[in-house]
């Protein structure tokens, strides 16, 4: 019976490990592998870090990225208050509308309000980068394979070109972006922000809560669904056992019979 | 239930007009069943509890879902991100297709190594074929439903498979599309038969089921029951052999759903679709990875999707193919090899699915597409005129006792 549980496994493993060769298939490039506040099975996203690094998006990525899955009020998940999220979505011009006249108007910012995207839409967002479309960031971490080690490595990846290196007018060279030219300048440097809560603002740190913020973005029940992970395993390992010794003891006259 | 058991008259008054309950009892309850069969055999019961709970998620997600190119990405989005745990109920339903073909693999395989498909089993073992056909199917046009840029790569490319067929190819694909490319009409005929197919299968479930208790499971060393000393009733030996094997299953199952959601997944898959954009690979789902080795593995187009499609038609004929009368491959020692074989060979061909086609990787997809073949078509006729078996016990009583008392059973009848 042993051999057949260990089958089992063996069998899953083997299913895993296939499942696992198509995630490998798309990545060429290995990242540099950060030490995450929300990796592991009981990781949890450092809200101090992701507060930051909603800061270092609203300063500096904001300008060319958008985040249209995201309302203000879901930043209740990095523990700001109503009261906070009222002061804070009215900060933002929404473009309303038709009123009673039938034009659009323009209003301050409420915590219903999807985040203000920086272009009205994608040609607009093409003309004003060269050509390139700023990617939506709302889920940009769970879009990318290994996302937040990517992004990290791709934040912190503006090197010099080699010398035999063209890098065409509008490009930027990245050792972590695929094809190494990238359309976007490097965004993140030492103070970019002053960060509200005086943590000294350095590329590194900027690039990690910038991270974190995003990582959160694209999973926001992630620290729920593992709550809930870690008592519904619990309970089950638990039941599994009691169905184990009910099975062994409902089947022993049969076993025993010669 | 039987009238001696029942103390309830409503439910006496009912059966004698309706007999559900006499009908529960006696396939549910009393139902005799092998007495060996090992965890193998959970598989089944396992795969059809997965088939409802596909079912269930699946109806609550369709409640938030919009099938419509615009808003078909946002609406899973919102699904995940402001549905009352809409993320579980997603999470499982995306887990639980690729659960669902790790059960119905092992099932089928479990069918292979054991001989269920032999006679008088071929309609229940057809029958099952006919389930993996649907299923896959079901769980194509499923991965197209949130739109994103591997369903509809995936999309594209599958259905454009169809252009293969001669003269009328094109027209085909046009008529499947609703249009000349994957597009909303796609998305709506996709999303109409995802909804319906789940229902089609629950119905060939119950005639596989039918067909099953026609004779009863086979069993580990693939000898009929020769009598009530053979035998146990399914319940509570076998409800609670499965109790215990979903319980395993659903701990596994849920370390997936709540820590690795998107460890089966592409990350493609959250990028919008986006028809000026194809992905660097164009991979389907794992489950369908072998299959697509196999149709990357013939040069040409057409008959890449012969032999893909006869991958599975190969099975139809299985029965037929395989003319040992002996079933379980305890006793077969050549085709047990080769069987083995044969479990490497699709997990090659699944790896090889993931790989671009290129290089070393299109030669060994041929060579192993080439053994699939040759081990169901060449392999499984010709085996029994140089296998030779190994002795049957007299009985599946004897063997169970204990494995000494199995090998001296088998002794006592070479002696003879």
């Amino acid at each position: 019976m042993c051999k057949n549980i260990t089958f089992k496994i063996y069998f899953f493993v083997i299913f895993l490990c296939l499942g696992k060769t198509c995630l490998a298939a798309s990545t060429d490039i290995e990242y540099p592998s950060q030490d995450w506040s929300f990796s592991g099975i009981f990781g949890t996203f450092d809200k101090a870090s992701a507060q930051r690094g909603f800061q270092v998006y609203r300063e500096v990525c904001s300008g060319c990225h958008g985040m249209k899955l995201l309302s203000y009020r879901h930043l209740s998940g990095l523990g700001y208050n109503n009261e906070e999220l009222k002061a804070l979505s009215a900060q933002f011009e929404i473009t309303d509308g038709p009123n009673d006249d039938g034009e659009s108007f323009v209003r301050p910012g409420r915590p219903s309000d999807t985040f203000v995207s920086p272009y009205p839409n994608e040609q607009a967002a093409r003309a004003a980068n060269g050509g390139a479309y700023p990617p939506d960031l709302s889920l940009i971490v769970k879009a990318r394979a290994d996302g937040a080690n990517y992004l990290h490595a791709l934040l912190s990846g503006y090197k010099e070109a080699p010398k035999d290196f063209n890098v065409p007018e509008g490009m930027y060279y990245n050792t972590y972006y695929p094809g190494k030219l990238i359309g976007m300048p490097q965004p993140i440097y030492e103070d970019g922000v002053e960060y509200a809560d005086g943590t000294k603002a350095s590329e590194l740190q900027m690039s990690k809560d910038v991270t974190t913020f995003l990582a959160w973005a694209s999973e926001p029940e992630m620290e729920n669904r593992k709550r809930l992970g870690v008592t519904v395993i619990s309970f089950l390992i638990v039941f599994s056992i009691l169905a184990y010794f009910s099975m062994k003891q409902i089947w022993a006259p049969i076993k025993k019979k010669v | 239930m039987s009238k001696n058991k029942s103390k309830n008259s409503v439910v006496e008054w009912i059966d004698y007009r309706l007999p559900i309950f006499t009908f529960l009892n006696h396939e549910l309850n009393e139902y005799p069943t092998p007495k060996n069969l090992n965890y193998f055999w959970n598989f089944g019961s396992l795969a059809g509890i997965t088939l409802v709970v596909m079912i269930i998620t699946g109806i609550v997600l369709s409640m938030n879902y919009t099938a419509h190119v615009d808003y078909a990405f946002d609406s899973v989005e919102r699904i995940m991100r402001d549905v009352n745990h809409g993320w579980l109920l997603r999470y499982i339903h995306m887990n639980g297709a690729s659960f669902f073909f790790i059960v119905v693999y092992i099932h089928i395989f479990r069918g292979l190594y054991y001989g269920s498909y032999k006679a008088p089993r071929e309609i229940l073992w057809i029958l099952g074929v006919l389930i993996l056909l649907l299923m896959m199917a079901t769980a194509f046009m499923g991965y197209v439903l949130p739109w994103g840029q591997m369903s509809f790569w995936g999309a594209t490319v599958i259905t454009n498979l169809f252009s293969a067929v001669p003269l009328v190819g094109e027209s085909i694909v046009t008529w499947l599309w609703g249009g000349f490319s994957v597009d909303n009409p796609t998305l709506n005929r996709f999303f109409s038969l995802h909804y319906l197919l789940p229902f089609l299968i629950v119905g060939l479930v119950i005639l596989h089921l039918v067909a099953l208790h026609r004779f009863g499971s086979n069993n580990p060393i693939g000898i009929d029951a020769k009598g009530k000393q053979d035998t146990i009733p399914f319940h509570p030996y076998y409800t609670i052999k499965d109790l215990f094997g979903l319980s395993v299953f659903a701990t596994i199952f849920a370390a997936a759903v709540f820590f690795f959601p998107n460890f089966m997944g592409h990350p493609d898959n959250y990028i919008p679709a986006n028809a000026m954009q194809t992905p660097a690979h164009i991979v389907p789902e794992w489950y369908f990875l072998p299959f697509y080795a196999i149709l990357r593995a013939i040069p040409d187009k057409l008959g890449g999707v012969l032999f893909m499609f006869g991958a599975i038609a190969v099975l139809f004929i299985l029965p037929w193919l395989d003319k040992s009368p002996i079933r379980s491959s305890q006793f077969r020692p050549i085709y047990k090899l080769f069987f083995w074989i044969l479990v490497f060979d699709c997990i090659l061909l699944g790896y090889l699915g993931a790989k671009p086609a290129e290089g070393i990787y299109v030669l060994l997809s041929r060579v192993a597409t080439g053994y699939y073949f040759f081990h169901f078509i060449i392999l499984l006729p010709l085996l029994p005129n140089i296998e030779k078996t190994r002795p049957l016990p007299i009985s599946i009583s004897e063997p169970i006792l204990s494995s000494s008392s199995f090998s001296t059973a088998a002794a006592v009848r070479e002696k003879k």
